[in-house]
């Protein structure tokens, strides 16, 4: 399995303050990687490097081959890669359809309008969103809005999906479904990388783990691994060297 | 399979009507009417594919329409090329213009955009009421014998009229068509939320651009032939930021993003407009009932027109756009 | 047993359309240190907002001193000895430490008792003391700590409330607010305490309630519940 996306080295400063640090990873093929780390640890900084929301200050960041780092989101979006994003955006004004085809028509294989209409009725049919696509966008449950939101970055066909925080605000119902949606999608040949704080759900979902506290990569490693390293834990819990009481 | 949706029976029942009732009627005084509605009709609809399409508002509109109405009449006048010939060339140097000063100031967004458009506006008048070549301040006035090649100064105001009729009747052509083309999808969607546009792969900015660029065709070569049935174009009236502000206004009273809505809005408008003007308080106030009228919209009833229609009745969404 | 000083029944709470908190129940005991412990995300934040007022609850109780003050706003609870130090201090940065003090002492429980709570504060924190003239912006992270407690016992609290006491501060530092506090506790002050460090939460209170994906998950004395590696699932799912 060759690694899809390979970030190497990268930083990225904020005035003074270095979100991520010298990191490097890569995301396989066909897996899907979670990304975990406490409040504050650079996980969505990543994710903003990634899709070129921002350009990282140093390192390079390589996806199917090509040098992505500093390019724009509607290039990086070209490629094949796609995000569903922790504050759903939808395009409140347009219906679930037409917010879907515009996935469809401006991802990595640039339909037609009716060819884009066609691929967002089976991306639909995964996602259960079927018999709400006339409806507009801003009168969706919040559910329903986070689906969208997966819907129509799936409708782009990317070859990576990058989920952030996807199942945050769902009820336990709902995330199991999500849970169930995620499966899918990659049994679908799409390589996921995601960022959960719902631990039980990420950890179950993923193959491996990346952990990240402060920056800088902690550890990596299957789930189980992960969870059983002292210094994650102590990332997690606080160290318990700073209690002396 | 086009034909059975609405929409182009609309517009060739609006361009059959406009066509139709003057001759009809014989009446100048009609023509002079509808010929007015027409130009405002265009600048109105193509206004829209920047304001109600991807959601910016091009304050300074008004300078595609002077700018070509130059071109055209320079070309007219002191080349001796023929009026066709000038007004599509009018429309593709102004538009050519555009995509490369849009490429610029379309980095800016909301109200900063605005006001650059403005100074756009402002700059290209400046400029022109001291550039000699096109008469400076004092503009360009068209030799009788420009009219000759149509057969005449009567003939050719009749001839220039169905020009215009033309050129609005494929500005709604071109509204129609836009929206429901992946370009459109894509506007739609920058005007929705850019970012997130960006973030699905839409160029935005080379959509902005060409947008930019393609509302800007049209109104130029309605300049084009405005300003040559005029017979003078000097550049306070060219560049009238009144007129480009209530083009603004029209696009609104009529519901933006729609098809028909920039067309309903440039008729009401004209028609309240012209009895305005009749009473004498009123006429000084033009420009400070636009506002008003425009900040009551804007507040009230942003969907405008169309908005109503659509809010009151949802199964016109359908087939009334 | 002795009636709880605080207890929370149930509580649902949220931002918006999303919902953080399906029913999150405690009781803080009169003179004891209660910790609220979980992972981020968890909605530790959500449920002190909740009881103090910040938020709406969607259901739910909060009783405190046996008054059903559920839906009353923040200055209401704060005039009846609820009072929040928040997450972040929450400071105004631009008046100095004794006006801070003074805002603190706004309601009129605060202002009665002013002089005296004035003299507590700076006996508990003198590092104030020595700079009461100072602006508050200008204080390091542990200093501006010290003085959103402090602002806090100026409300003349009967619970004190505390929102992240180590967030972004240095261990040493910690322990002198450990050491404040433990001086409160030991005057009889009830203290309810969301906390990042489980490990320092667990040593300085008596009793612990573990919430995951807002709801309840676990609870015990603070010394039992140390013990257990279930913990451990809470924060990291495994």
């Amino acid at each position: 399995m060759s690694a899809l996306l390979e970030l190497s080295h990268v930083s990225k400063r904020f005035g003074g303050l270095a979100a991520v640090e010298d990191l490097s990873f890569a995301v396989r093929e066909g897996e899907i990687l979670g990304l975990i780390g406490p409040n504050g640890a650079g996980k969505s900084t990543v994710f903003n490097l990634v899709n070129g929301v921002y350009a990282p200050d140093r390192g390079s960041i390589v996806f199917a081959g090509g040098e992505i780092g500093g390019k724009l989101p509607y290039e990086v979006a070209r490629l094949g890669l796609a995000r569903a994003h922790q504050i759903v955006q939808p395009l409140a004004g347009m219906s679930v359809l037409d917010n879907c085809t515009v996935g469809a028509c401006f991802g990595r294989e640039n339909l037609s309008l009716a060819e884009g209409r066609e691929a967002v009725r089976e991306v639909a049919e995964l996602i259960g969103l079927s018999g709400r696509l006339d409806e507009l966008a801003s009168q969706l449950t919040t559910a329903g809005k986070k689906r969208l939101e997966l819907a129509r970055a799936l409708s782009a066909r990317p070859r990576l999906l990058l989920l952030d925080e996807v199942l945050a605000g769902l009820n336990p119902t709902e995330i199991g479904r999500m849970i169930e949606v995620i499966r899918k999608i990659r049994e679908q040949g799409v390589t996921i990388l995601i960022i959960e704080h719902v631990m039980r759900a990420i950890m179950s979902l993923s193959d491996r783990i990346v952990v990240l506290n402060s920056g800088k990569k902690l550890a990596e490693g299957a789930p189980a691994e992960v969870a059983d390293n002292p210094e994650v834990i102590a990332a997690y819990l606080g160290d318990p060297g700073h209690a002396g009481h | 399979m086009i034909w059975r949706r609405p929409f182009p029976w609309l517009i060739a029942l609006a361009t059959a009507l406009f066509v139709l009732l003057p001759l009809w009627r014989g009446s100048v005084q009609l023509r002079e009417s509808l010929l007015l509605a027409a130009v405002y009709i265009t600048l109105a609809s193509n206004l829209n594919l920047m304001i109600g399409y991807a959601g910016y508002v091009n304050f300074g509109n008004i300078v595609f329409f002077g700018l070509g109405g130059y071109f055209c009449v320079y070309l007219v006048n002191d080349w001796n090329w023929n009026l066709v010939l000038s007004a599509l060339a009018a429309g593709i140097i102004v538009s050519a213009l555009a995509f490369l000063f849009g490429l610029g100031i379309l980095r800016l967004r909301g109200a900063f955009f605005a006001l650059a458009t403005i100074g756009v506006n402002e700059a290209i008048k400046q400029f022109v009421t001291n550039f000699e070549p096109w008469g400076g301040a004092t503009g360009i006035y068209l030799s009788l014998e420009a009219y000759a090649p149509l057969g005449g100064p009567r003939q050719a105001l009749w001839i220039v009229y169905f020009m215009l009729v033309a050129v609005m009747a494929l500005s709604l052509v071109a509204s129609y068509a836009i929206k429901n083309s992946k370009l459109g999808l894509g506007l739609l969607a920058i005007g929705e939320n850019e970012d997130a546009a960006a973030i699905l792969g839409v160029p935005t900015p080379r959509y902005k651009a060409i947008v930019y660029s393609v509302s800007a065709f049209l109104p130029a070569v309605a300049g084009g032939l405005y300003f040559f049935k005029s017979g003078i174009i000097e550049p306070g009236g060219a560049f009238d930021l009144t007129l480009s502000i209530e083009a603004i206004v029209m696009v609104m009273l009529g519901g933006h993003g729609t098809i028909m809505g920039p067309a309903l809005g440039a008729l009401l408008y004209e028609e309240m407009r012209g009895t305005l003007l009749t009473i004498p308080t009123f006429s000084h106030f033009q420009l400070v009932i636009a506002g008003l009228l425009l900040l009551v919209i804007v507040l009230f009833a942003p969907g405008g027109l169309m908005g109503f229609i659509h809010r009151h009745w949802p199964a016109s969404r359908k087939f009334f756009e | 047993m002795r009636e709880p000083l605080l207890t929370v029944e149930a509580l649902e709470a949220g931002y918006d359309e999303v919902q953080v908190l399906w029913g999150v129940s405690l009781r803080v005991k009169r003179g004891g240190v209660t910790t609220l412990l979980g992972a981020n995300g968890a909605g530790k934040t959500t449920t002190l907002r909740a009881i103090t007022g910040a938020i709406r609850p969607r259901a739910g109780r909060v009783i405190f001193r046996g008054e059903d003050v559920t839906f009353l706003p923040p200055h209401r609870k704060t005039a009846r000895g609820l009072v929040l130090v928040p997450e972040g201090r929450q400071l105004f940065g631009e008046m100095s430490v004794e006006e801070n003090l003074e805002m603190g002492a706004f309601s009129a429980r605060g202002r009665k008792a002013l002089a005296q709570n004035l003299d507590r504060v700076f006996a508990l924190f003198p590092r104030l003391a020595d700079r009461r003239g100072q602006k508050a912006g200008t204080f390091s992270g542990g200093e501006q700590q010290m003085l959103a407690i402090a602002r806090g016992l100026m409300s003349d609290p009967e619970i004190l409330v505390i929102d992240e006491l180590s967030l972004g501060l240095a261990p040493v530092v910690v322990q002198q607010l450990v050491a404040a506090l433990d001086a409160l506790k030991a005057a009889g002050m009830t203290i309810l305490l969301v906390e990042q460090n489980v490990h320092l939460a667990l040593a300085f209170s008596d009793y612990a309630y573990v919430i995951a994906e807002g709801r309840p998950f676990m609870q015990g004395a603070a010394q039992e519940i140390a013990g257990r590696p279930e913990i451990r699932e809470a924060y990291l799912g495994l």
